[in-house]
């Protein structure tokens, strides 16, 4: 019997064991000493790290300009990217749920963009903003797109919107189609217009697929890290420096890994709290066929 | 009747007009890239939007002997295969561990990778330096994979698991009267059917580790290590503006993964959906 259970714990560290340590590894104890560097003024090198309570945290709050800016930024910049992604996605989506001959190849179209990284599509739109647009010219194309803040702010939206939409949309078909197709056309034989059918039936019945876009566009858009790094590395003068890019220049170019941590740590805490907000909001209102 | 069969049937080929507009302009940056990839570096700055003066293959050639492409290409691949074999097969045994024995160590271990999945990766990044370096894997391929199958392990177990629980507890009494025992349930009858979802994972994993430029920036440094991402931001610090020579590079760089989404998009775009349908 002893033996029994020995074998079963054994065989139990197996299944589970190697994805715990990694896990534990990788993630828990980095975290927790993260947490940890937080209340030091550690600067990476140095084999010290002395504590000094609450100090960065009450600096970040009081004395970090730039910090608050990439938050606001990050802000709007989310709201933004998370309505028109959705938007365009939805959009899309409506149109190619109709037996139209060109399908899926714009299917293939509309997502083509997401395979790509963000780090070279920045890249490849910084060459359109910079030449490609202005030898087209105009009032609209010949605008100095890198060189605002404001132009700066909606060139990676733009991106953002492009990169993304199509992989909302894929994941609105696959919703739309689940829809039972006797509920529209009751709805229909009921006299309701086409308006009403969307407001009425289709949304509510797609709230799941609602629930999960949101999800994602939020959780990309407010970690933007690698399109703002290769579009504007943060520029003009720090107008478009998101939260994940003002904590990697914190660390990595000035060296200060205790404050870093800090800002790490509210990053993490108003990105859990945005997650559980947003999925309690949007669990609340889905419907069962 | 006949009217409205007409009516719908023109509407459709207007929305279908509508779609085919916004799809190009989708395209157009790809137009731009393509285009000017192949102009020297005069024609580029006078002409982005038009067609080339002439064709200079040459910039190809030259983009390739920069950055060392098969060299970040084959780091790439390496590191992306590894990881997505080691994480999925790993995270398999655990999902399926984890919902077969419903003790209280896999329960608090399930909550607190789905706990974890809200963690952004900035908010581990600067320690993750140091605990990587103590464990003397700091600039190796295979300290990055490491940091994958960690990282990308809370995600991996939540969407596996979703899908061991629906299959059903009968398969494994099959198994057992036939005499096989825990490994041989889980590689032989578990697996095989736990295929579908592996697929979505992998392909979830592929998108990720593949584009992903920020953890392999912090674990490697030196040249020979540098995946796709790293070696093209490398130079692009070196050849600033150099469009030339950039722009076949940047062709260079997504060259792999549009040809892998063109060829897979079929299971690309279905695991997506089931993937995030269980999200």
């Amino acid at each position: 019997m002893h033996q029994k259970r020995v074998l079963n714990r054994l065989t139990g560290f197996i299944f589970v064991g190697p994805a715990a340590i990694f896990f534990f590894l990788i993630v828990a104890i980095p975290f927790l000493l993260g947490l940890y560097y937080s209340f030091t003024s550690w600067n990476g090198i140095s084999r010290h790290a002395e504590g000094i309570g609450l100090r960065n945290y009450i600096h970040i709050f009081t004395k970090d300009p730039d910090f608050i800016h990439s938050f606001w930024f990050t802000a709007k910049f989310t709201l933004l990217g998370v309505i028109l992604t959705n938007i365009v996605g939805f959009i899309l989506a409506y149109l190619l749920t109709r037996p139209l001959r060109t399908r899926n190849f714009m299917r293939t179209v509309f997502f083509m963009p997401h395979v790509i990284g963000g780090l070279l599509l920045g890249f490849i739109w910084q060459f359109i903003f910079v030449k490609g647009f202005s030898s087209i010219g105009g009032p609209f194309f010949g605008l100095p797109w890198l060189g605002t803040a404001s132009t700066s702010f909606w060139a990676i939206v733009i991106v953002f919107v492009w990169q993304n939409s199509g992989y909302l949309m894929v994941i609105y078909i696959s919703s739309l189609n689940a829809i039972p197709k006797s509920l529209i056309e009751a709805a229909q034989v009921d006299g309701a217009s086409r308006g009403q059918v969307l407001r009425r039936v289709i949304v509510p019945m797609v709230m799941p697929g609602i629930t999960v876009c949101l999800f994602l566009a939020i959780s990309w858009s407010f970690k933007l890290f690698d399109l703002n790094l290769s579009l504007t590395k943060g520029g003009p003068f720090k107008a478009t420096e998101s939260v994940a890019l003002n904590i990697y220049n914190e660390a990595f170019n000035i060296s200060r890994f205790g404050m870093g941590s800090a800002k790490a740590i509210i990053f993490f805490l108003v990105v859990a709290l945005i997650s559980i907000l947003q999925v309690r909001a949007t669990k609340s209102r889905e419907v069962e066929a | 009747m006949m009217n409205t069969v007409k009516k719908t049937r023109s509407s459709y080929l207007m929305i279908e007009m509508i779609l085919l507009l916004v799809g190009l302009l989708f395209l157009v940056p790809f137009y731009f890239l393509l285009v000017n990839s192949v102009k020297g570096f005069g024609d580029i700055l006078t002409n982005a939007a038009g067609w080339p003066e002439a064709f200079v293959w040459h910039n190809y050639a030259q983009a390739w002997q920069k950055t060392h492409f098969l060299t970040s290409f084959g780091n790439s691949l390496l590191i992306t295969v590894m990881s997505n074999l080691l994480l999925a097969l790993l995270c398999a045994m655990a999902a399926y561990r984890m919902v077969r024995r419903d003790t209280w160590f896999n329960r608090v271990l399930y909550g607190t990778f789905v706990a974890a999945m809200v963690i952004p990766f900035q908010s581990l990044m600067i320690p993750l330096v140091k605990v990587v370096s103590t464990l003397g894997v700091m600039d190796t391929r295979t300290g990055l994979i490491l940091c994958y199958l960690g990282f990308g392990a809370p995600i991996t177990v939540f969407l596996l698991h979703g899908f061991v629980k629906t299959v059903p507890f009968s398969i494994e009494e099959a198994g057992r009267v036939d005499g096989s025992g825990t490994f041989g349930i889980f590689f032989r009858l578990i697996l095989p059917l736990m295929q579908p979802i592996i697929v979505t994972v992998i392909i979830l994993n592929t998108l990720w580790i593949w584009n992903d430029y920020l953890m392999p920036s912090l674990i490697l440094q030196s040249p020979n290590n540098r995946t796709i991402p790293i070696a093209t931001y490398a130079f692009f610090g070196q050849f600033t503006k150099q469009w030339d020579l950039a722009l076949p590079a940047l062709v260079l760089g997504i060259a792999p993964v549009v040809i892998f989404f063109l060829a897979m998009q079929k299971y690309i775009i279905e695991g997506i959906a089931q993937g995030s349908v269980k999200g």
